[in-house]
């Protein structure tokens, strides 16, 4: 005769085990000095949170013409929105920020234009790298097609911030693959003229680039012979990221195992395009987290221009700080420049995350 | 008596050489690491290359596609000498089919885009084209269906067989193996060694760096041994494992038959 063995239905997990108490038992009540951490921090949120809440929203100002205005004992936004339209455009007179607006419009057109599948990726990235440029410097410059000129001295705001960011980055990024391979090629020329280059720039810090960039080379060019101070400072924040770029991207090329590059060659793959194809690819995808750090560094780095005599955004909000019908709204305009700048760079880092996550093939490499 | 071995196994074959070392050395540092390489390799030729570690047998091999230079003597390839001269590097590179001892697929792209790499960039051809010969040859070494897979999702023995494949994509004329099998845990070094074995037997030229002596035994024309960057002898398989000449030979074969 067979026993045949039947277990008793299983008892539902005790509540303490599953669940958001079994949670908070396991990561906050843990033992004593967690005990302890918990109610710290619950004590410092209470202590912070109620009265930032209220400062910024519950007693804050949203309209009104000068700090008088702002009776409530709050925050007074109503500044922030008087000077909106000089933070995010400087100077640029008022008839034509469309031209902004349109420019920015067109960018993420196409940009998001990568996410449709019938659109040839080759063409579309010759069209943002080379005629993209093209129409919107036409666009913001003016003088063509009626419109109007606009000087870039009155260039400044968010505008000039993202300008000189995206340039920065756009331009340093290969200009820094370049530095970087060549200070690891064996033509002693290409390799030292790198070396020097790229240990020069970075024994120097920003603010002089910048000064010599907008002081020096128009004292040493000849009369008449001068060109545009954004180009000049442009020129000059393009190469000092460069110098950063170069040498993340060459601890990227050495991070890759010397078989691949010898695999490469066994093909008969030229240089160039065992680079491209093989190294780069692989090396660039190791160091994403350094790069997207250097290009957030060189995003905030670009508020130094003011320091040259150019406003962009934090410096257009401090010169309105400055305004006497808004005397004593100085945090009201760092909270405001601190939240911008704080989606950008974080919109950067989120997506850096996300293009790791998607390169990613599986394994390690072997 | 290297040399009358040499020169006999020449005189059977009879045949017009593809690989010539002349009076090869090569040093790293002070490390006189190949030391008067006079060898030649006739076309359609199985060579196996063994010895000890450190005596240069990769190096002697690697020399072939200029992975590693020589800094005396004269190699010629296919009648090219292997020289400075990128421009010739690259022609023989192209001729010249490899395989490492960690395979060296690149990580980054599928097994087909492995494989259709160097025909589409170096010998220029059409995608589609290049994308049927790699299936054919993926097809021979029996994994067509891990096509669309990436290097880390394969075993090591599929991944050395995509290398085998990988290089048989550009056509060569020559085989390279360097320790094709060293990395692979013993249950795949099987699948790898058949499909070399299949390569032999339709008369592809193959130098072979290997310890796999039953492999030397059944493909190979010539087996050379080498110790201490000097080619000690080189004959035909049945004279070399059963009458080896030089004492070195001798007790390398003991080490490595007996244990």
């Amino acid at each position: 005769m067979a026993i045949i063995f039947k277990p008793s239905p299983s008892l539902p997990p005790p509540v303490t085990s599953v669940g958001a108490v079994a949670w908070v038992r396991q990561n906050l009540f843990s033992s004593p000095l967690n005990i302890f951490l918990t109610l710290f921090s619950l004590y410092i949120l209470y202590l912070l949170v109620p009265p930032v809440i209220e400062w910024a929203f519950i007693n804050a100002t949203w309209e009104g013409s000068s700090k008088a205005a702002c009776t409530a004992g709050g925050a007074c936004w109503a500044f922030i929105g008087v000077y909106f339209d000089q933070f995010m455009y400087g100077l640029y007179p008022e008839a034509e920020t469309w031209r902004i607006n349109l420019a920015v419009i067109l960018l993420v057109v196409m940009v998001g234009a990568f996410a449709v599948k019938t659109i040839n990726k080759l063409y579309l990235s010759i069209a943002i790298l080379v005629v993209y440029p093209i129409v919107a410097y036409f666009l913001f410059a003016g003088g063509v097609f009626g419109l109007e000129v606009v000087e870039t001295s009155l260039w400044g705001g968010l505008f000039l911030t993202v300008l000189l960011g995206v340039i920065g980055i756009v331009a340093s990024f290969p200009l820094g693959i370049v530095l970087a391979l060549g200070r690891r090629s064996e033509m002693p020329i290409a390799k030292s003229v790198c070396v020097v280059f790229i240990e020069t720039i970075r024994a120097v810090p920003l603010i002089t680039i910048l000064f010599m960039a907008s002081v020096m080379i128009p004292l040493f060019l000849p009369e008449g012979l001068n060109f545009n101070k954004l180009l000049r400072v442009l020129i000059g924040i393009t190469l000092f990221s460069a110098a950063y770029m170069a040498e993340v991207v060459r601890g990227g090329l050495q991070a890759i195992p010397k078989g691949q590059y010898e695999a490469a060659d066994a093909m008969g793959l030229t240089y160039w395009q065992s680079m491209i194809l093989v190294i780069l690819p692989q090396a660039l995808k190791l160091v994403i987290p350094g790069i997207v750090n250097s290009f957030i560094a060189l995003f905030k780095d670009t508020t130094l221009v003011y320091i040259v005599g150019m406003f962009d955004f934090l410096g257009r909000i401090q010169a309105a700080n400055h305004d006497s019908n808004w005397l004593g709204t100085t945090i009201e305009g760092y909270a405001f420049a601190a939240l911008i700048y704080w989606v950008i760079c974080f919109g950067m880092s989120r997506y850096s995350m996300a293009l790791e996550r998607k390169l990613e093939t599986g394994h390690k490499r072997n | 008596m290297t040399n009358t071995n040499m020169a006999r196994a020449q005189l059977a074959q009879g045949e017009e050489a593809i690989i010539e070392f002349n009076d090869v050395n090569k040093w790293y540092g002070d490390f006189h690491v190949l030391k008067n390489i006079n060898f030649s390799i006739k076309k359609g030729e199985r060579i196996v290359v063994c010895g000890p570690s450190g005596s240069g047998k990769s190096t002697m091999t690697r020399c072939i596609n200029r992975l590693e230079e020589h800094q005396k003597g004269t190699i010629l390839v296919d009648g090219v000498e292997m020289n400075n001269n990128l421009k010739n590097i690259e022609a023989i590179r192209k001729d010249v089919g490899m395989v490492f001892q960690h395979f060296n697929l690149f990580p980054h792209l599928t097994i087909l885009e492995n494989l259709t790499l160097a025909p589409i960039w170096v010998r220029k051809t059409p995608k589609k084209q290049a994308e049927e010969m790699a299936m054919h040859y993926l097809e021979r070494v029996k994994i067509a269906n891990q096509a669309l897979k990436y290097p880390g999702q394969l075993s090591g023995g599929q991944q050395q067989r995509v290398a085998i494949a990988r290089g048989l994509c550009m056509q060569p004329r020559i085989m390279l193996f360097d320790e094709p099998t060293s990395a692979l845990d013993p249950e795949m070094i099987k699948e790898v060694l058949d499909v070399m074995v299949q390569l032999a037997e339709e008369g592809m030229t193959m130098v072979c760096v290997t310890h796999e002596m039953g492999f030397a035994k059944t493909v190979a024309d010539r087996v050379v041994f080498m110790d201490a960057g000097e080619i000690v002898e080189a004959n035909e398989p049945h004279e070399f494992f059963d009458n080896p000449q030089h004492d070195r030979t001798q007790m390398f074969l003991s080490q490595i038959l007996n244990h």
